[in-house]
């Protein structure tokens, strides 16, 4: 490789304007060509580039296949819910309707009686109409 | 998306972010840690990788955040007292590249660049990204990354250049 046209390539990398290729074609140089002396200083730059690049990283990722059981909860929990939400409903629906039913039965017993005593005194009258007649009759 | 697939499209990148959570972290453990957490959190995202057209791109900047929000968390401000402990314990390249007193030197200049100039170099000199890439991966202009390439390789330079002649002049 032409000394020129290194030399160059240096000063266009310091100035960060080379090309991926370029600073290939400047990495061989150092790592594996005779470097001329004024160019010496840079060679542990780029030995120290292509070194870091040889680490690896070599420690063990444990990468269990996830299983996500508080997903399902989730879908568990709100699916009582609703259920619950929803046999509770009609439990109580069916409570208040039975109170409602007890209720009415007790006023309807409530107005009957009130009623049957009622036509007791009706019950009265029809008396009231057999003396009547008495008298009627005898007329 | 299953375990198999999930691997095969994290393995060619799994390295890259590693090196970058290093490159910021420094420490390898909280590197690695970092890597993990990154790998778990796109595993537990895994139904959704499918929409990211750059898994790759995707998945670096996780990584920078994440090690950004780690130097900035408390936690890292105790790491960092470790930190100069940690340089001893670490692994073989570590040595090798200490080893070789100046590109141990390089290292250390790396290590005192700030955080941007870690970055780009980084995605530019040791994983070869082009500059838009790197333009997306840290949401800048392209522009704005060349201008910062250059001035960290030139702030790189000039701290090599002290580190050269430190012990001739």
């Amino acid at each position: 490789m032409e000394l020129d046209k290194i030399n160059m390539l240096m000063e266009k990398y310091f100035e960060a304007t080379t090309t991926v290729a370029e600073e290939e074609v400047l990495r061989n140089y150092f790592l594996n060509e005779k470097v001329a002396p004024h160019l010496e200083q840079y060679t542990p730059l780029f030995q120290f580039f292509s070194r870091a690049k040889e680490e690896r990283f070599t420690k063990q990722v444990p990468l269990k296949p996830r299983k996500q059981p508080y997903r399902w909860l989730s879908v568990a929990a709100v699916a009582v819910l609703v259920f619950g939400i929803y046999f509770g409903r009609s439990y109580q629906e069916k409570r208040e309707a039975e109170f409602a039913y007890q209720q009415t039965k007790k006023a309807l017993t409530l107005l009957a009686s009130n009623f049957s005593r009622g036509t007791e005194k009706v019950a009265y009258l029809k008396e009231f109409e057999v003396a009547k007649q008495k008298i009627y009759n005898n007329n | 998306m299953k375990q198999v697939e999930f691997l095969n499209v994290v393995m060619p990148f799994k390295d890259k972010l590693y090196r970058l959570a290093k490159r910021l972290l420094v420490s390898k453990e909280e590197a690695e840690d970092a890597t993990q957490e990154i790998l778990l959190k796109l595993w537990a995202n895994n139904t959704s990788m499918a929409n990211y057209n750059n898994v790759e791109a995707f998945a670096m900047t996780m990584t920078k955040n994440f090690c950004l929000d780690r130097l900035k968390s408390k936690q890292a401000g105790n790491l960092k007292l470790v930190h100069s402990n940690y340089k001893d314990e670490n692994t073989s390249l570590q040595n090798q590249l200490e080893a070789i007193d100046s590109v141990g030197w390089v290292q250390k200049i790396m290590e005192e660049l700030p955080e941007q100039q870690k970055l780009v170099l980084q995605l530019r000199d040791v994983e070869q990204y082009e500059l838009d890439e790197i333009g997306q991966l840290l949401d800048m202009k392209p522009t704005a990354v060349r201008v910062a390439l250059s001035r960290a390789r030139k702030e790189v330079r000039v701290r090599l250049m002290a580190k050269h002649n430190y012990g001739i002049r």
